[in-house]
């Protein structure tokens, strides 16, 4: 007769010819019926855990997820007939954003947000890897320290000295001298007669040269800092690799190609997934305080989702109008694409080189 | 081939260093553009004339801002602000870090999606601050005020304000690179959760600490827009200094664009351009001060700290 080698939750009778359940598996069995006993008392044995975790879920509720509660207001106002508050109105704010009066705004700031995020991570993302790879190149570890101290500093400045000093250095006519120095030098060099009549008003202010200001300031204040990162990545090759590389006859190029790109590969996918994953959400605060208003000849280039939907919310609106509503719809269109958009490059990167970041 | 190999490694030596400099001193100069321009006599910050060094050296701006008794006041809220806030965010940040840090904590997929979540999707500029408003409410209710502009936001500010789920996952990868082994030994000595946290963990981060903190206060001290948005006009006692500073630009310079509104709470008169700007320079360079002090000191943990903790999942 063929017996069953089980023997570990069955045991074969021989006298009767049957099974029956062995203790050990009766004990399985029961803690499996009694898994929700043991659930509570694994929560209850680590309750100091819990108690430890509750601050930040307390603090990530309150401000993080409540104020997601708000973005139903952009459901529930209706067509301007009958403007208030209502329980549901379905997507009116939506339909008013995207086609109606709103839209010219809205498309408008929408552009802007997707350019300035796309040349931000255009010329801001490899600024900060080259900066890396020439920091290795510097040996003496007394004069790398000292610009790195340099680069980083502007990092840690807060964005109103930024912006202050940005429109300082870049200023224009007062009483007929330039005064800030940037423009005083573009002034110099460049005979652009576009460039001349803009430097009177301002370069900042002008829509020509405003988003080449944004970006290399951002460049300015964030590359030096975020090198670091990449710093760690180039300096952690082991010194061999180039050896070989080089008793193979590798130049510098070909060093940088077959033995450096590969080995700081995952930490730029990990840096490009962040990067990504905050693309849409531009320095609203910096942008904020560089396009005061409205009627600014900056405006409709450094107008973007974040600052738009400020502006239709901020007196002499009162709060919970429909304008807010408006708002509140463009913006939540601006962060659902900002997650897909990190999600995807994150789904992507799985895909092709197993780094992912989430 | 050994000779042009060589070539090739000098020529991107020299491109790296002349780049390299190059950079740091753009880096570098607005700061000494500011120190120079705070010294410098105020026609000649005026016209433009300080390039680099100060032009007809004076110390009236520095000591109109070291007598600026608003601008001080504005100064000691952004320190109690940016000290206690960092220690708040620091306390839950560490705390939470250490506790998702934990393999055997129920439910531990679910905590880190919901701190990765607010990475992914905010609520944006408005909901928050309609969110800040109520929870104001909240506050005022519970210390028994009738609306939120009767307490002192700077408490919401340092509670509410600040977060960053970057930061805890930095702490959290941290915690987790700290050996089993050693939690383990001290849990058979009869150590607590507490004690096994401050007594091990957090002395085996130092690193991670250091650079988070200093994200933290970094992000306390230069905070402006939402300190703005929540105190308004209402509450400029307790304004931050960064507040104030973009105040003083509205009012007295003409740096927005617009022209300035010297006739409300104009502390200089018109026409004194110059003035008003050799008074933002010293403030410029007064409100950096504390940044400067510390940085220093924390700058060589940098490195390690941002390294150690990774973005590695």
């Amino acid at each position: 007769m063929f017996k069953l080698k089980c023997d570990d939750f069955l045991i074969y009778d021989e006298a009767t010819g049957t099974y029956s359940m062995s203790a050990e598996q009766k004990v399985r069995d029961e803690t499996e019926r009694n898994r929700w006993k043991t659930t509570g008392f694994t929560l209850l044995k680590d309750w100091r855990l819990y108690l430890m975790l509750l601050p930040m879920l307390l603090v990530y509720l309150l401000w993080k997820y409540l104020p997601m509660y708000e973005l139903t207001a952009a459901f529930k106002f209706g067509p301007a007939s009958n403007p208030s508050e209502r329980p549901w109105a379905g997507i009116y704010a939506f339909q008013t954003i995207f086609t109606g009066s709103e839209s010219t705004n809205f498309w408008m700031a929408f552009r802007n947000t997707f350019i300035l995020a796309f040349y931000g991570l255009l010329f801001g993302f490899p600024t900060p890897i080259i900066l890396a790879l020439f920091f290795n190149e510097v040996r003496s570890n007394v004069a790398r320290s000292i610009m790195q101290v340099c680069v980083y500093i502007p990092k840690f400045i807060s964005t109103v000295i930024v912006t202050s000093l940005t429109v300082l250095l870049f200023q224009g006519t007062t009483g007929g001298t330039q005064v800030g120095v940037v423009s005083k030098l573009l002034g110099a060099i460049s005979s652009s007669s576009t460039l001349h009549n803009r430097l009177d008003a301002g370069l900042v202010y002008s829509s020509e040269y405003f988003r080449a200001i944004y970006i290399v300031t951002d460049i300015w204040e964030h590359a030096g800092y975020d090198s670091i990162v990449f710093f760690a990545a180039v300096i952690a090759v082991s010194p061999t690799s180039y050896e070989a590389a080089q008793i193979d006859g590798a130049g510098k190029m070909a060093q940088m190609r077959y033995v450096v790109l590969p080995s700081i590969l995952s930490t730029v996918i990990i840096m490009l997934i962040m990067k990504i994953g905050g693309l849409l959400s531009v320095g609203y605060e910096k942008l904020y305080l560089l396009v005061p208003n409205n009627t600014i000849g900056n405006y409709k280039v450094a107008e973007v989702v974040s600052t738009w939907s400020n502006r239709l919310s901020e007196a002499p609106v009162p709060k919970g109008t429909q304008d807010q509503a408006f708002g509140i719809a463009g913006e939540m269109t601006n962060n659902l694409i900002g997650m897909i958009l990190v999600i995807g490059s994150n789904t992507i990167a799985r895909k092709v080189s197993d780094v992912s970041l989430y | 081939m050994k000779r042009k190999m060589e070539v090739s490694e000098l020529i991107f030596k020299i491109i790296a260093y002349v780049l390299l400099i190059i950079f740091s001193a753009l880096c570098i100069y607005p700061l000494l553009y500011a120190l120079s321009s705070m010294f410098s006599g105020f026609d000649a910050v005026r016209d433009g004339k300080v390039v680099l060094w100060p032009v007809d050296v004076q110390g009236k701006a520095f000591m109109y801002v070291a007598k600026n008794s608003t601008f001080w006041i504005n100064y000691a809220n952004t320190l109690f602000v940016t000290f206690v806030g960092t220690i708040w965010c620091l306390v839950y940040s560490i705390l939470g870090a250490y506790a998702l840090s934990k393999k055997r904590l129920m439910g531990r997929h679910g905590f880190n999606f919901f701190l990765v979540f607010t990475m992914w999707f905010a609520a944006g500029v408005v909901p928050t601050y309609l969110n800040y408003q109520q929870t104001g409410e909240i506050f005022a209710s519970i210390a028994g005020k009738n609306t939120f502009t009767d307490i002192d936001l700077k408490w919401l500010i340092v509670i509410a304000m600040g977060m960053n789920a970057t930061n805890i996952v930095l702490l959290r990868n941290s915690f987790e690179g700290v050996p089993s082994e050693i939690e383990e030994a001290a849990r058979i000595d009869g150590a607590t959760e507490l004690q096994i946290l401050t007594k091990v963990y957090i002395p085996m981060s130092k690193a991670t600490i250091a650079t988070v903190a200093l994200f933290f206060g970094i992000s306390r001290w230069n905070g402006y827009f939402w300190a703005y948005k929540v105190l308004g006009g209402a509450q400029s006692y307790s304004w931050p200094v960064q507040v104030y500073m973009r105040d003083f630009i509205k009012i007295e310079t003409n740096l927005t664009g617009i022209a300035p509104s010297r006739e409300n709470g104009s502390t200089i008169g018109a026409d004194n351009l110059g003035e008003a700007l050799s008074y933002l320079y010293s403030m410029v360079v007064f409100a950096m001060i504390p940044i400067l002090i510390i940085y220093p000191f924390i700058q060589k943990y940098f490195a390690k700290g941002v390294n150690m903790g990774g973005v590695k999942e």
